[in-house]
C-alpha cells in the first residue's frame, strides 16, 4: 500500500507533466504556425481564419518580387563568412598568445579584452559609426563585420581550448622540428576542432540574425543584409499585407531554420559550449 | 653556466616578443572598435550639440544634468527597468519549467524541445513580424480570441497601457527556449539516484525541487541571469517593427532611445551621455560576474 500510493501519484503527475509540456509547446510554436498558415493562403482567407481557404503561392511570388532578396541573401552570406573568417584569424592568434606565451602586461591586457564581453558593440553604435565612416567602410560588408572580428569571447574560448591541450603534444612537435607557428597549426588548431565548430555555428547564427548595427551602417541594397531588408519590406509605410509579410519572413528565416532542424544536436552543443557571443 | 642562463633569457624574451606579436592584430581591432569608441563616447558626452550658429563646445556634465531633468529620460529608464524586471525572472522561470518538462519522460519529447527552442533561432525582426499577426487590432489573432468572449478590439501596440507588455512578451518568447538548453544540460548531469533517494526519504516533489534541484542548478541560474541582464539592454530590434518606442514613449527602451538620439535627432552628445550610463550599468553586471561568480560557472 505504502508503495502503491506514490506510484499512482507519480503516474498522474507524469500525465500532468505531459499535458502541460505539450500545451506550452503548442503555444510556443503558434506564432510560427500561424505565419506558415497565413503565408499559404490569400490575405482574406488568412485573416478570416477560414480553414478551407484556398491554398496559394501568390504571397511568396508577391513577396519575392517586392524586394531584391537574392542580393540580400548574398549580402548576409558574405557578411557571416567575412565575420567568421576574421574571427577565426584574430581570435586564434590572440587565444594562442594568451594560452601559451607570457609577455609583459599580458594579464592586464587579457582583463581589458574580457571587458569587451560587456562593452557590447551594440552599445557603442554612435562612436563605432563614426569610426567606420572615418575608415571609409560605411555601407560595406566589411564595415558591418569589422567591429565583431576581434571578439573577446572568441579569444577567451580559444584560450581555454588551447590551455586544455597536453604540453606533451606540443613538445613532441617541437622535437620533430616544428616552429611556434607550426605548433599552432599542427597541434593546437586540430586539437581545438570541436570548439571551432561550436564557435562557428554560434557566430553564424548570431550574425545571420543581427539587425541594429547593420541597420545603422548600411545605406543601400548593395550591402544590406536580410534582416534589414526584411524590416524595410515589412514596414507599415510600405503597405504590404500580413500574408505577404509572413511569406517574406518565412523565406528569410528558412535557411537558418532548416540548418538548425538538420543539425540540431550540433547547434545545441555549440550554444552550450559558446553560449554567449 | 652563464652562457645557458643568458641563452635562456634571450629565448624567453624572444617568446615574449612572439606572444605580443600574436595579440597585436586583435588589440588593434579592439582599439578601433571597443577601447577608442568607449573613450570617445565619454569625451563626446562632455560637449554640447553643435548647431550651424554655435559650434559644439565643452560643457562638462551639463548633458547629464539635462538628461536627469528630462522626464522622458526617467520614463525610458523606468520602461527599461520594467522590461528587465519582467523578462529576466519570467524567462528564467519558464526556461527552468521547459527544461524540467523536456527532460521528463513525456511523449513527443524531441518535438517539444524543438518547439521551445526554435524561437531562439529567429532574428528578432522576424519574430516581431510573426507577432504582428497576433497584435493587429480587430483582425489579429489576439483580438479574434478575445472577440469570442465578447471583448472588443484592442490596439495592443498602439495604446500606452499594453505596448510595453506586448514588447515584453515577444522578448520572453524568444529568450526562454534559449535559456532552457543550459538548464537541460545541467539537469542531465544530476544523477537520477538523487531523486530516488530523496523520494525514499519521504521528500515530496516540491521539496526535492526546492531543496535539492534549485541549489544544484544555482550556477546555471546565475549564468543565465547575467545573460538575461545583458539581453535586457541589448534586445530592442523588435521595437523597430512593433512600436517604434511609442505611443508617447510608452515602450521606449534605452538602447532604442540612444539610436533615436544619434540617428534621428542627430544629438550625438546626448546619445553619448546615455551610452556612458548604459556602460556603467553593464560594468556593474561585469563586476557581479567577475566578483560573485568568479569562474565557477560555464566559463571553465
Amino acid at each position: 500500500m505504502s508503495i502503491a500510493t506514490p506510484t499512482y501519484a507519480s503516474r498522474t503527475s507524469v500525465t500532468l507533466d505531459a499535458v502541460g509540456a505539450l500545451l506550452l509547446a503548442v503555444l510556443w510554436i503558434a506564432p510560427l504556425a500561424f505565419a506558415l498558415w497565413a503565408a499559404f493562403h490569400t490575405p482574406q482567407g488568412a485573416l478570416s481564419f477560414d480553414l478551407f481557404a484556398p491554398v496559394t503561392l501568390d504571397n511568396f511570388r508577391t513577396a519575392w518580387a517586392g524586394a531584391p532578396w537574392p542580393r540580400y541573401f548574398l549580402n548576409t552570406t558574405m557578411l557571416v563568412t567575412v565575420i567568421l573568417a576574421g574571427q577565426l584569424f584574430f581570435c586564434t592568434l590572440a587565444g594562442y598568445a594568451f594560452a601559451r606565451f607570457h609577455f609583459p602586461g599580458s594579464d592586464l591586457l587579457f582583463m581589458l579584452i574580457l571587458l569587451q564581453l560587456f562593452i557590447l558593440p551594440e552599445v557603442l553604435i554612435v562612436e563605432n559609426y563614426a569610426m567606420v565612416s572615418r575608415l571609409g567602410l560605411f555601407d560595406s560588408i566589411l564595415g558591418i563585420g569589422a567591429p565583431y572580428m576581434a571578439s573577446a569571447f572568441g579569444i577567451f574560448l580559444l584560450r581555454q581550448a588551447f590551455k586544455g591541450v597536453p604540453r606533451e603534444l606540443e613538445e613532441a612537435a617541437r622535437v620533430e622540428g616544428c616552429g611556434w607557428t607550426g605548433v599552432l597549426w599542427r597541434v593546437y588548431i586540430p586539437a581545438a576542432k570541436p570548439v571551432y565548430l561550436a564557435y562557428a555555428l554560434v557566430s553564424i547564427a548570431t550574425h545571420w540574425n543581427n539587425f541594429l548595427w547593420p541597420l545603422i551602417v548600411t545605406n543601400s541594397n548593395e550591402s544590406r543584409p536580410l534582416t534589414v531588408g526584411l524590416s524595410l519590406f515589412a514596414a507599415p509605410e510600405s503597405g504590404v499585407n500580413i500574408a505577404v509579410i509572413s511569406a517574406a519572413t518565412l523565406f528569410t528565416i528558412a535557411p537558418l531554420l532548416v540548418a538548425f532542424l538538420i543539425f540540431q544536436r550540433q547547434f545545441i552543443q555549440a550554444f552550450l559550449r559558446a553560449g554567449i557571443r | 653556466m652563464t652562457d645557458t642562463s643568458q641563452l635562456h633569457r634571450i629565448e624567453s624574451r624572444r617568446l615574449a616578443l612572439y606572444g605580443s606579436l600574436l595579440v597585436l592584430p586583435s588589440v588593434f581591432m579592439l582599439s578601433l572598435f571597443a577601447f577608442w569608441p568607449t573613450l570617445a563616447t565619454l569625451w563626446a558626452s562632455l560637449f554640447s550639440k553643435g548647431t550651424s550658429r554655435r559650434p559644439s563646445s565643452f560643457i562638462g556634465l551639463d548633458n547629464y544634468e539635462s538628461l536627469f531633468a528630462n522626464p522622458d529620460f526617467w520614463q525610458v529608464v523606468g520602461n527599461n527597468l520594467i522590461y528587465a524586471g519582467v523578462t529576466i525572472p519570467v524567462s528564467i522561470a519558464l526556461a527552468l519549467g521547459m527544461a524540467l518538462w523536456a527532460n521528463a519522460r513525456i511523449p513527443a519529447r524531441a518535438m517539444v524541445r524543438i518547439a521551445y527552442f526554435t524561437p531562439a533561432m529567429l532574428p528578432m525582426v522576424a519574430a516581431a513580424n510573426l507577432w504582428l499577426f497576433f497584435y493587429t487590432p480587430d483582425i489579429g489573432v489576439l483580438d479574434r480570441l478575445f472577440g469570442l468572449v465578447g471583448i472588443g478590439g484592442t490596439n495592443w501596440l498602439g495604446q500606452p497601457e499594453t505596448a510595453l507588455a506586448s514588447v515584453i512578451v515577444v522578448t520572453i518568447w524568444k529568450e526562454a527556449g534559449f535559456f532552457m538548453i543550459f538548464y537541460l544540460a545541467a539537469l542531465q548531469t544530476i544523477p537520477p539516484d538523487l531523486k530516488e533517494a530523496a523520494l525514499i526519504e519521504g521528500a515530496g516533489r516540491w521539496t526535492y525541487f526546492r531543496r535539492i534541484l534549485l541549489p544544484l542548478l544555482m550556477p546555471t541560474t546565475l549564468f543565465v541571469m547575467v545573460n538575461a541582464m545583458i539581453n535586457s539592454v541589448k534586445l530592442i530590434d523588435h521595437l523597430f517593427i512593433l512600436t517604434k518606442g511609442g505611443p508617447n514613449n510608452a515602450s521606449k527602451l534605452i538602447l532604442y532611445w540612444i539610436w533615436e538620439n544619434a540617428f534621428s535627432y542627430f544629438d550625438r552628445p546626448m546619445a553619448a551621455a546615455l551610452t556612458v550610463l548604459v556602460l556603467i550599468v553593464l560594468g556593474i553586471v561585469a563586476l557581479i560576474q567577475f566578483a560573485v561568480l568568479e569562474r565557477r560557472i560555464h566559463y571553465r
